[in-house]
């Protein structure tokens, strides 16, 4: 496996993502409070945490899905409590998202879906609006026939290469992933970790991964944050989680599946 | 920093030396100025005229998938004219993804012509079919829950009594208002049309006649089928349309549950009982509406107006309304859940379904009511 972690020391990278003492709740029920996180250009972030400790939520305050109750966040430096509609848009178009189940349009097929956002903000000739899903989906690994299948004809290895193709149709700078390999086999986990390292380096993206996968942890991801109780409990290299003290990260990368990855990975 | 600080249109310029081509590219060649890198792209297929041309990407600030492919078409659109065009000055994270892009052609899926005309009989062929289909679905349909319910009569203990309940309170209890409002309102104009046309002939009291007759008749069970197709046919659908969806049908099915016990008989039952107990509210609230009307309109009292009711309409006037009720019930329980269950993965689909669903069920409710209408002639009853 390729050792891509960088040299360079944190402070002298660009951050692309700078949340800040952000706090989200729903109701009397507060989720997220007090969290700090930075994501650098160019790096895998590989986000974990318990079920139902905020990781989708996190996620979904930075894409403005979520409303936040303090804080601040800024994406590619710009704070996103500042921006006018329009200087959102921009934003919004920097940025590509994977969600879990996909959230491909039904009712499309799949090189419209992935024509839906450059049809929407780009001005493509026809040529080059089919020449250039085509490129997209035979990027992420599909077949050119699923090019026009409708999502529910695909098995769910072929849905997530077709989001991701959506996700990745205006060459976005971001890419957030949420959970990308839940839901297939080992084999197709694998190849599609290799497939968003590769086109991480092909597009020099900035990937934001919130993952389960211990495999993914170790092979893709730069750099892994995990969160717990609202907040950060420990950001860094694998290395920093497996040294970590704290109970939770311990049984997360000290667990008897966490050994078997160790074991056949190292 | 915004992008569009530095934003820059792509440019060109061509420089030619002896024999040797040179096109120096800069700006952004970015999906942003999609329409000024293809042009450009031509301009530099269109010049070149050497057998060689070195495309110099030294002053591109920045390329994306759109203008790395446009490049290496522009390079692959030369070739084909036995002419050669290289890259230079890429740095690393261009040419990899020059690489990565490799330009090739996509095989175009042409669409097939038809002729309108032919278009137009697969059409009509394709409907005939379909309808053909739902007749014999349906008539399965009717059979398999007929063997539920069968089922469920001889082991009492798997009737779903909680379900019956609750699908009640959804069908017939939160429906009273609307159909109250709407029987009401529909008893008020036909006393008031009937009024208006017997007054000519001195006969303003027969519109009690009228309207116990045509509400009892005809209109109260019309207009809560109608209503309740709306209502309650469409939620079914949409309900069992997404739980099939969801392979939540298939759920129930492996652990043994049987999808037409759990949860169609129940909304079925559910429409047998509250259709006719609607139908008679609707009734009620027509007959008010009328009474109320003639009143007003046709200084009908309500004293004349309950004894003329009384000699107009009997008991088979009534029972030739409620009878109905249930038929259309079927109906549109059946209806409601062929279509559920024909949805596919799509929320297009789900949302076909349902409009079938509701259309189909108000289209079957009229049929079957002039149906009885010739019965009920036939049999003088």
């Amino acid at each position: 496996m390729l050792d891509r972690r960088h040299s360079v020391p944190d402070d002298e990278r660009e951050i692309v993502i700078r949340v800040r003492d952000i706090e989200v709740g729903f109701g009397e029920k507060t989720i997220l409070k007090g969290l700090d996180l930075d994501v650098y250009r160019g790096e895998i972030l590989g986000f974990v945490g318990a079920s139902g400790q905020g990781k989708s939520v996190l996620t979904r305050a930075i894409l403005g899905l979520v409303p936040k109750r303090a804080g601040t966040i800024e994406v590619l430096g710009q704070n996103l409590d500042s921006l006018s509609p329009s200087e959102r848009r921009l934003l919004e178009r920097r940025w590509g998202v994977l969600f879990q189940q996909g959230a491909l349009f039904s009712a499309l097929t799949v090189k419209q879906n992935v024509q839906v956002p450059m049809r929407e903000f780009l001005d493509l000739s026809d040529r080059l609006l089919d020449e250039l899903a085509m490129l997209k989906i035979e990027m992420v690994g599909l077949n050119p026939d699923a090019a026009d299948k409708l999502p529910s004809e695909l098995s769910g290895g072929m849905i997530k290469r077709a989001a991701l193709a959506r996700a990745l149709s205006l060459d976005p700078d971001i890419l957030f992933l949420d959970e990308p390999t839940s839901g297939l086999d080992p084999i197709g986990a694998g190849e599609f970790d290799e497939l968003i390292a590769t086109l991480q380096r092909t597009l020099g993206l900035t990937v934001f991964m919130v993952t389960h996968d211990l495999d993914s942890l170790h092979t893709v991801c730069d750099r892994i944050a995990a969160l717990g109780d609202g907040k950060i409990l420990a950001e860094g290299t694998i290395e920093t989680m497996l040294a970590s003290d704290h109970p939770w990260l311990r049984a997360y990368f000290h667990g008897k599946r966490a050994r078997a990855v160790m074991a056949t990975g190292a | 920093m915004p992008q569009s600080a530095l934003a820059q249109e792509p440019e060109v310029e061509i420089e030619r030396t002896g024999d040797r081509v040179t096109a120096k590219l800069a700006g952004y060649w970015t999906a942003e100025y999609a329409a000024a890198v293809e042009r450009i792209a031509d301009e530099i297929t269109a010049e070149t005229d050497t057998h060689h041309i070195i495309i110099d990407l030294a002053g591109v600030h920045r390329l994306d998938t759109l203008g790395a492919w446009v490049l290496d078409r522009t390079r692959h659109d030369l070739g084909k004219r036995d002419l050669s065009a290289d890259f230079a000055n890429a740095d690393p994270e261009q040419q990899i993804l020059l690489d990565e892009v490799a330009y090739r052609g996509f095989q175009e899926t042409k669409p097939v012509k038809h002729s309108r005309f032919v278009d137009f009989l697969v059409d009509v062929g394709r409907t005939v079919h379909d309808a053909g289909h739902d007749l014999v679905s349906g008539v399965a349909f009717l059979g398999e829950l007929i063997a539920a319910i069968i089922r469920i009569i001889l082991n009492p203990s798997r009737f779903r009594g909680a379900a019956v309940v609750n699908q009640l309170e959804q069908i017939a209890y939160k429906g009273v208002p609307i159909i109250v409002l709407i029987s009401f309102l529909v008893g008020c104009i036909i006393a008031q049309q009937g009024i208006f046309q017997l007054v000519r002939f001195g006969a303003t009291p027969f519109v009690v006649d009228l309207i116990g007759i045509l509400i009892l008749r005809e209109l109260a069970v019309l207009l809560t089928s109608i209503m309740v197709a709306g209502r309650s046919g469409s939620a079914f659908t949409a309900e069992i349309g997404s739980m099939k969806m969801r392979e939540e049908i298939d759920a129930l099915r492996v652990m043994g549950l049987d999808p037409i016990e759990v949860l169609i008989v129940p909304r079925i039952f559910a429409l047998l009982i509250g259709l006719p107990l609607l139908t008679f509210i609707s009734s009620i609230a027509a007959l008010l509406g009328g009474g109320i009307t003639a009143w007003l309109y046709g200084d009908v009292s309500p004293d004349v107006f309950l004894s003329r009711l009384k000699a107009a309409v009997d008991y088979h006037t009534f029972l030739v309304g409620i009878i109905k009720a249930p038929f259309m019930a079927l109906v549109i329980g059946i209806i409601a859940t062929l279509e559920g269950m024909a949805v596919e993965g799509s929320a297009e689909s789900l949302g076909r379904h349902v409009t079938s669903s509701v259309v189909k069920a108000i289209f079957m409710v009229i049929v079957i009511d002039g149906l009885f209408a010739m019965f009920f002639a036939a049999i003088r009853f």
